[in-house]
């Protein structure tokens, strides 16, 4: 617990990340990342890849996500990453960042702002056709998009045949659960 | 009841036995088997009553065509009216009634209507209901409802879900016959991700009513080897029972399974149907054919159905529609249907061939040069009078009539982009046309290939196509052998007798309709649609269209493709509109957002408000208020008289930064921004290109080229797209990054006199006036570490902070706010108070932000800055929006305290007559303020500036309000500003 002794919540409401299995797929509330977008300032573009080699920040290319210890990145657009982090070792995101990119980066806290969903299980596909027009099949492993999912602008990441990680307005958490769970209940 | 006409064959399970009931009758049946196909087994003709005339009419067609055999199936809630019985997979326990008829089936008393046709032609409601005018809603519109429409709603909530989802592949093929079969063995076998979408739940198509062989299989053992082949390729999704509903735009078609109609309910949490939205790299159309009829007088008699249909029932249900049956066709595949009954043991009376050189009639008694001109039967058919070549007449005593005028390719899918089809004389019908959707190919009967050995060489064909297009290789193996037969056909669509003709059985338009659009000269096929309702009924015309326009044609002297088509459009067949809504339904129709303090506010009892998404607290009740207006003053007069705590987390929330991050916000605000100091915020006017006011909040810099802005809750996600198009599509070479964090903050208001009091039990940083004063904003820490971010801003004109932590936290922050200002008496107020508090203030809001008013109109006129260019800048300054004596905000008192006011009311001068010349203007926002004692309200006044001390009139006519008003200014509470600097 931190001094301060405010006890967080989780997206869902409860003091604990929730987990639901229906049929084959599990999913998982995941409170324990940090994250950041990072965007290089105009023409500092070098830079920042170069910035964020030197402390081991895969900055992927366009429709993909790279995992890695501690960091790992998810293309959102063009410049811009959502950086991941430990939750424990990284809560203050802008501290360890900024003082690595400086000036070279336009860096914004985003820790809160999304609600991570980790969907595990075989046969995602057959969830996710009923949720989004991801073609889940066929993309390959790392593949990210942003896609909607019953209205909600969400982010999607397949990290293997049989995990997928969804980032969704955090205020919207319940509702995202709600078409996850319906949606599961219906194709399994 | 025992299956009277239930004959050897079939691909039905007999092994089973299902108990159904139709007008509370029982009946047995069994899987494989249709409501239609069971009621025929039971010697059921008469399924149901036409839409105008309330002819008794049986079922013309085996499938989806079907205009005739409507009923209302299941009961309850799950009552669905005009479902087709030929397409309505039987279960056990099923329970169907016959509709658009009363008391009963066989005596309906709105049949009066048939005796009545003479007053019922093509244009009848044009002509009779115009006179007088004053009769169109009370009398006519009343009467034609009553008499109008099919099936009945049961008015109860469906008590199903439904689903939507989206599929992807190479080739969507739609259709399992034998060309859509044949397609997707070819490309399965390939490697082809193939879709194989068929609207039955036995895929065959054709193949399955047939008894012609494929290779030393029958045609239904060969499509059910092949179903299990496709079964087997990973690539290949079989889909039966679902019908592709439409081509759309970029290759996407919309399809619509029916995941559980063929059983007596869902199981729990399964959709009854799911609307598919499939995105194909390509798509063969293997949709088949439909049957036409042929016009003869009173040939909708039940029992008279399509030669094709009527050997369906036959070879794929095992039923003999009638004992005694004849067969009237122009063409040698009607011919079939002689030949299959005669094997199967049925008395076949006759064949009636119009042609003189029809083939060879084997032991069947043909009637060359032959025409039906008369048939019996008032519930039932009981004759037939045949016309020979030689003009002899002759009546045969027949339960059941094939009819067969030829085959139209159903090419309505290639049509859905608009192509129109090309008239093919060899086979007299209509085919696919050029410039159908993009990647789309039919194959088969659709494309008039009406053999089985071409449905089969089409459908390899197409699929080796799209093969080798999506750079796949694909074998071309050696095709069955199959039966290749000549399409041998001589157009007849109508026989010259007098009598009525049916041309569309379901929406009963008849030759004689036809004529009468003529002789009115609504001979266009759009004309002939609308003006005899030809093709308008559910079943959109599939078996009357082509002979209606056919018809026409020959009564205008102009050829078939002269007189062309009316264009096709989704969907092919009916859907529920509980497919089209899915899930988004009820508090299901949209996703919520919840505030970080929701959990608390529930606790406590408060009540929420829809703002957009966002669920948002509008009051706190405490025990013993029983008005919601004493909670609202309770929280209004805690504010003002120490401190309110308000969760403000869904005003939107933009991070915007880059070296050009001052010089972009100078761009997208009215007033000037590039000189707002590092820790200060300022109010900004956002004006959309036309000069009209779009939003406002506060924009704060927390570092040299770091800044938040804040926006209307309404507006949040709006602005955001607003910024993006500026940063992208306007001035791309700007350094700017922008992001939202409005999810990311919990930000709470915290107002009233004690709110720095409050503040400095959190805050571990000096908040002092000093050291944080008016306007300041900054990052901070609270509670003892706590990154946060501090605003000293103000909507309710009390000294107030916003104090914003990581959401996570919101929760553990109002708790810790509540336990804090115990001391102070703190209260926790909502919209409603927030509100309120704005009003008494002279604060805009959403409905001063209307989208018609301007910066000069809210008295905010100096804010836009002219010594830059901004979005709108210019045009807010066109001669029309700055005239002296334009809308102006004021405040409005009522002249007695008690007086009421309305939002909505418009101002009227004392003594005006409330007409348009006399208005000056309307009331935005009303409340009740607890710090004046009475309703209070801001509002848009016509040279309001110079009216303020003058008394007019609040009227709104629609309730009745006319009250006389003080025209005041619109800060009404503490209107030099001296406690918001306090």
């Amino acid at each position: 617990m931190a001094e301060h002794g405010l006890k967080p919540l989780c997206a869902l409401g409860e003091a604990a990340p929730k987990a639901v299995t229906i049929g084959p797929v599990t999913i998982t509330e995941r409170a324990d990342v940090a994250l950041a977008s990072l965007a290089p300032r105009r023409g500092r573009e070098d830079e920042v890849r170069a910035k964020a080699a030197g402390i081991g920040l895969p900055l992927p290319g366009p429709a993909a996500a790279q995992a890695g210890a501690p960091l790992g990145a998810v293309w959102l657009t063009p410049e811009i990453w959502l950086v991941e982090a430990p939750f424990d070792s990284h809560e203050d995101i802008l501290g360890h960042l900024k003082p690595v990119f400086g000036d070279a980066a336009s860096i914004t806290e985003q820790t809160d702002a999304w609600v991570r969903l980790d969907v595990t299980g075989r046969d995602l596909p057959r969830l996710f056709e009923r949720l989004c027009n991801v073609d889940l099949a066929e993309v390959p492993d790392g593949f990210a998009t942003r896609t909607v999912i019953e209205h909600l602008g969400v982010t999607l990441i397949r990290r293997s045949a049989g995990e997928v990680t969804l980032y969704g307005p955090r205020s919207s958490a319940g509702s995202l659960l709600h078409a996850l769970e319906v949606a599961a209940v219906s194709a399994f | 009841m025992s299956q009277s006409h239930r004959i050897d064959g079939g691909q039905i399970d007999r092994s089973r036995t299902f108990r159904f009931r139709f007008d509370g009758v029982g009946y047995n049946g069994h899987p494989g088997d249709t409501l239609a196909s069971a009621l025929l087994a039971n010697g059921v003709r008469l399924m149901g009553r036409s839409f105008k005339y309330h002819r008794p009419r049986g079922p013309m067609t085996a499938g989806s065509e079907e205009p005739n055999a409507l009923v209302e199936l299941r009961t309850g809630a799950r009552q669905e009216p005009n479902t087709r019985a030929t397409v309505a997979e039987l279960f056990d326990g099923m329970r169907a009634q016959s509709q658009n008829r009363w008391p009963s089936l066989r005596f309906d008393a709105l049949s009066v209507n048939d005796r009545l046709n003479t007053f019922f032609t093509a244009g009848f409601y044009y002509k009779t209901f115009m006179w007088p005018a004053a009769f169109w809603e009370k009398v006519y519109e009343p009467i034609i409802r009553r008499a109008a429409g099919l099936g009945s709603l049961s008015a109860k909530h469906d008590p199903d879900v439904y689903d939507k989802g989206f599929l992807h592949c190479d080739l969507l093929v739609i259709g399992a016959g034998p060309a859509g079969l044949m397609a997707t063995l070819t490309a399965g076998r390939a490697g082809l991700r193939v879709i194989l979408a068929d609207e039955d739940f036995r895929m065959g198509g054709r193949l399955n009513a047939e008894t012609f062989t494929i290779g030393d299989q029958s045609g239904a053992g060969w499509a059910e080897a092949t179903v299990a082949e496709l079964a087997s390729l990973p690539n290949v999704r079989l889909m039966p029972r679902t019908t592709v509903i439409g081509a759309f735009d970029h290759g996407v078609y919309g399809a619509v399974e029916r995941v559980a109609d063929h059983l007596p309910e869902p199981a729990p949490g399964q959709p009854r149907q799911i609307l598919w939205r499939i995105y194909a790299g390509r798509t063969v159309l293997a949709g088949g054919a439909t049957e036409r009829p042929i016009a003869f007088p009173d040939n909708d008699r039940p029992g008279i159905l399509l030669a094709g249909a009527l050997r369906a029932y036959a070879n794929r249900w095992g039923v003999a529609v009638g004992k005694r049956v004849a067969v009237f066709t122009n063409n040698d595949d009607g011919w079939r249907t002689a030949h299959d009954l005669a094997a199967k043991g049925i008395e076949v009376v006759a064949v009636i061939d119009p042609r003189e050189d029809g083939p060879e009639a084997g032991s069947l008694r043909a009637i060359r040069g032959g025409e039906v001109v008369a048939t019996k039967g008032r519930l039932g058919l009981t004759e037939i009078t045949v016309r020979s070549g030689k003009g002899r007449l002759e009546t045969l005593r027949v339960e059941a009539l094939g009819v067969s005028g030829g085959w139209n390719p159903n090419v309505n899918i290639t049509s859905h982009h608009r192509s129109r089809p090309v008239w093919d004389e060899d086979i007299a019908a209509f085919v696919p046309g050029a410039g159908g959707p993009p990647g789309l190919m039919a194959a088969g009967a659709a494309a008039g290939r009406l053999s089985t050995h071409g449905a089969l060489a089409s459908g390899q064909a197409a699929a080796l196509e799209v093969a080798e297009a999506l750079g796949k290789q694909a074998t071309a193996d050696t095709l069955p052998q199959a039966e290749d037969a000549p399409v041998n056909i001589r157009p007849l669509w109508q026989v010259a007798k007098e009598g009525r003709a049916w041309i569309d059985q379901q929406n009963d338009v008849t030759v004689k309709d036809v004529k009468l659009a003529h002789q009115e000269n609504f001979t266009s096929v759009e004309h002939l649609k609308r003006y005899t309702t030809l093709g308008m009924a559910t079943d959109q015309g599939k078996t009357g269209n082509v002979l209606g326009l056919a018809i026409m044609a020959e009564l205008t002297g102009r050829s078939i493709p002269e007189t062309g088509t009316t264009i096709y459009r989704p969907p092919y067949t009916p859907v529920a509109m509980g497919a089209l809504a899915g899930r988004s339904r009820g508090r299901e129709f949209k996703p919520f957002r919840l505030t970080p303090s929701h959990k608390w506010a529930t606790e406590q009892g408060a009540v929420f408000v829809e703002v957009g998404m966002w669920l948002r607290a509008q009051w706190f009740p405490r025990p013993g208020e029983t008005h919601w207006r004493q909670s609202v003053d309770r929280e209004v007069l805690q504010t003002r008289k120490s401190v309110g705590i308000c969760d403000v987390t869904t005003l939107g929330k933009i991070d915007i930064q880059g070296t050009d991050a001052g010089a972009f916000l100078n761009r997208v605000y009215a007033n000037t921004f590039a000189t707002l100091p590092v820790g200060k915020c300022r109010y900004g006017l956002m004006l959309r290109e036309d000069g009209i006011v779009y939003d406002d909040g506060t924009t704060a810099r927390m570092g040299e080229n770091e800044y938040v802005m804040t926006t209307t809750t309404a507006n949040a996600v709006g602005v955001f797209r607003h910024l993006e198009y500026c940063r992208q599509c306007l001035w791309p070479d700007m350094d700017v990054q922008i992001i939202s964090t409005t999810e990311a903050w919990a930000q709470f208001s915290v107002a009233g006199p004690n709110a720095r009091n409050l503040l400095e039990k959190i805050v571990d940083q000096d908040i002092s006036d000093a050291a944080f004063p008016y306007m300041g904003a900054g990052n901070v820490t609270v509670c003892g570490g706590l990154r946060a971010r501090l605003f000293r801003i103000s909507f309710s004109g009390e000294l107030a902070y916003e104090i914003a932590v990581p959401t996570r936290y919101g929760d553990a922050l109002i708790r810790r706010l509540v336990a804090e200002g115990k001391e102070f008496d703190a209260v926790v107020y909502g919209t409603e108070a927030l509100g309120v508090m704005r009003v008494e203030k002279g604060h805009v809001a959403g409905n001063e932000l209307n989208g018609q008013t301007t910066a000069l109109n809210m008295g905010l006129g100096k804010m836009v800055s002219k010594k830059k260019d901004s979005i709108g800048m210019v045009l807010s300054q066109r001669e029309g929006m700055v005239t002296e004596d334009g809308l102006r905000l004021v405040g409005v008192k009522p002249v007695k305290p008690d007086g009421k006011l309305e939002a909505g009311s418009h101002f009227l001068p004392i003594g005006a007559r409330p007409v348009l010349a006399n208005d000056g203007g309307w009331l935005t926002s009303k409340v009740y303020s607890p710090h004046l004692g009475c309703d209070i309200a801001l509002g848009y006044l016509k040279g309001g500036t110079d009216k303020i001390g003058q008394r007019m009139r609040a009227v709104n006519l629609l309730t009745g309000l006319d009250t006389e008003v003080e025209i005041v200014s619109p800060h009404f509470f503490d209107p030099e500003g001296e406690r918001l600097r306090g």
